[in-house]
């Protein structure tokens, strides 16, 4: 039933934005137009901003060093009764959107999106989105450099996510 | 701070990969790394674009207004920095709705506006306000109704009910949410 309704929102969306607009009289295609022309700045503010954070994740990444903190904190899990399997992903999540999905895709062929595994992942991904992404994209686009403790409430938030996703799953179908 | 971060990610990722004796993994990042920043720009630009289209009538026609002022007595607890009636509110609140019901890509342009129209309440320009950490936190959370990509994708690896997890990822959402937001106020307080 969700999948319906999901597949009905943008198009509604869209009907009641033009139907709206035409019944207010507003001339649509050139307030339409006038509104598209602003991408242009924010695509070539974004562009620097985006460059450079994929840049270090994925040297980061690449390095392969987070296998090393896997190992390293792998017993603290198991006694936790938290599947090791999942570790990767949480520490990803806050970080890479893509390589946690990636790491999700794996997850469901390996052990199917029904296990428990395949469950815990699902809510991880669909309860937080990417800290370091929004944080890049939506301050680099304003041009500030200062972020305070944006960083440590945005962690917090996916901390919280990710602990709650683990409690909630474990409960609903565990 | 974001520095800081960026040259550790720099300096770890280069410094093992030497170690290790992966140089040519390490080549590789480096060119690779560009194209995928140009392939995500490209894949967002014209969707962007779309949407600040669409959402330019939603503002000529007074729709937008409408939306914020639905939302605006949770708005004006949570943003008490903002001018009732200023355009950043109704910003959020779309960006907000979009979120919700699971549309990333649209949510994202409502966003960078939003974040355009506080950085105009803001007294210094090269610093995050109170009010853009706040929303940027609601944003980090992720606030969703309908997971669209979790639902798809398992869907495609063939689950017997792919929207089982729809109510816990809701449940999982308010709690981070909500755990951010007071994160966020205590922060904010502190310094």
């Amino acid at each position: 039933m969700i999948e319906q309704i999901s597949s009905y929102v943008i198009p509604l969306l869209v009907l009641i934005v033009v139907l709206y607009g035409i019944f207010k009289k507003v001339n649509v295609y050139d307030v339409f137009v006038e509104g598209a022309t602003e991408s242009f700045d924010m695509v070539f503010t974004m562009f620097p901003c985006l460059l450079g954070m994929i840049f270090g994740i994925n040297l980061f990444l690449k390095s392969d060093i987070l296998n090393y903190v896997f190992a390293l904190l792998k017993p603290a899990f198991s006694q936790l009764n938290i599947p090791t399997e999942i570790f990767p992903m949480m520490l990803l999540r806050p970080i890479s959107g893509s390589s946690s999905l990636a790491i999700l895709n794996n997850l469901f062929a390996t052990y199917g999106p029904d296990s428990l595994i395949g469950r815990l992942g699902s809510v991880i991904q669909g309860s937080t989105d990417t800290t370091f992404y929004i944080l890049t994209l939506y301050f680099g686009s304003i041009g500030i450099k200062k972020i305070r403790y944006s960083l440590w409430a945005g962690l917090a938030a996916d901390v919280i996510g990710i602990v709650s996703a683990i409690i909630i799953v474990n409960c609903f179908f565990g | 701070m974001v520095n800081k971060i960026w040259g550790f990610l720099i300096i770890i990722g280069v410094v093992v990969c030497l170690v290790t004796g992966k140089v040519d993994v390490l080549n590789n990042e480096i060119l690779e790394s560009t194209k995928s920043s140009l392939d995500m720009i490209i894949k967002i630009f014209p969707v962007m674009a779309l949407w600040l289209g669409i959402m330019n009538i939603a503002t000529a026609s007074g729709l937008l207004s409408k939306l914020s002022h639905a939302l605006s007595p949770l708005l004006q607890k949570l943003f008490p920095e903002i001018p009732k009636g200023h355009e950043s509110l109704s910003l959020i609140a779309s960006n907000i709705t979009a979120n919700m019901f699971g549309l990333g890509n649209a949510a994202t342009p409502f966003g960078l506006k939003a974040m355009k129209s506080l950085q105009t309440l803001n007294d210094k320009k090269d610093t995050a306000s109170r009010s853009m950490i706040t929303f940027l936190v609601l944003n980090t959370s992720g606030v969703t109704i309908i997971p669209t990509t979790i639902i798809s994708l398992r869907m495609m690896y063939g689950s017997q009910n792919p929207t089982e997890v729809v109510f816990a990822c809701i449940l999982a959402t308010l709690i981070s949410t909500i755990g951010g937001l007071i994160i966020d106020r205590i922060l904010a307080k502190r310094r």
